[in-house]
């Protein structure tokens, strides 16, 4: 059976909107991003590559996670022979449906790949009413 | 498997094609937005550029380490081949998909043959970097002219 093959995408450039950290330079992609839960936790697992780990920055505020990644190595310098990609830097917001536990949240970047587990509160134990 | 070969060279009716491929995959891709494949069988995506003895290429390939990746060089051209292994979870419930892994190979074919000896690679941070050094016998010489 053949293997699967991967597809080729390009990227998806985002509109930034002017936030606190005041506006930055550069072209914003949009990163591709897998989520999935469990019943204890939500995980996200973003595509960053370029980005280092100093120049990631991850937010939640009022149940929207923000991560704004920057890429240093932008090539615009260079006259390409050919160009297949944009080199920009990553942005991408969600609003958390759940309430997550930030003081336990865990962020791991590798490779180029961004994976944030994030714990929910533990839902507060139902308590038993005993009628007399 | 899909095998494209792109050649990189200043011919301007190639380039003016390309340019057109890319034109109709702009509009293609503006009227299915949102994750839409660029072109099949081409990942990863290249960036090239020259300065007078070398060839960069640069491309981006998240989540690989260097052994899973397969480079070779042979001539004019260079082959980028490996596979993207993700994830896989079981019982769990997912909000979005939008990553893909599987396997991948790509060849890229240059103008001027490549000296195999000296290829320099670097992958940090999901970047591939190659710096191809031009084959001697491929750079143009300098003929002197005799004035009697």
């Amino acid at each position: 059976m053949k293997d699967k093959e991967i597809e080729a995408r390009k990227k998806d450039e985002t509109d930034v909107a002017a936030k606190a950290e005041g506006t930055r330079e550069g072209i914003y992609y949009r990163p591709k991003v897998d989520i999935f839960e469990t019943e204890t936790e939500l995980t996200l697992i973003a595509d960053i590559p370029g980005v280092e780990q100093g120049d990631l920055d991850i937010d939640i505020a009022d149940n929207t996670l923000t991560i704004v990644g920057n890429v240093k190595q932008k090539d615009d310098a260079h006259n390409y022979i050919m160009q297949e990609y944009g080199v920009g830097n990553f942005f991408r917001q969600f609003t958390l449906s759940e309430v997550i536990d930030q003081e336990k949240i865990n962020a791991n970047l590798s490779n180029g790949v961004l994976t944030l587990k994030l714990p929910k509160v533990e839902k507060a134990k139902p308590r038993k009413i005993e009628v007399k | 498997m899909a095998r494209y070969r792109w050649y990189v060279d200043r011919d301007p009716f190639l380039n003016e094609f390309s340019r057109l491929q890319r034109e109709m995959s702009r509009l293609w891709s503006q009227n299915f937005p949102e994750g839409q494949s660029a072109e099949v069988g081409l990942f990863p995506l290249v960036n090239i550029f020259e300065d007078q003895d070398n060839y960069f290429l640069t491309a981006e390939i998240p989540g690989l380490a260097e052994k899973d990746l397969d480079l070779s060089v042979v001539s004019d051209q260079v082959t980028i081949k490996g596979e993207r292994k993700l994830e896989e979870k079981e019982d769990v419930n997912y909000h979005r998909r939008e990553r893909s892994g599987g396997v991948f190979s790509r060849v890229v074919s240059f103008a001027d043959r490549i000296d195999p000896e000296k290829v320099e690679a670097s992958l940090k941070n999901g970047v591939l970097t190659l710096k191809l050094t031009k084959a001697e016998e491929s750079k143009p010489k300098k003929i002197k002219v005799k004035i009697d």
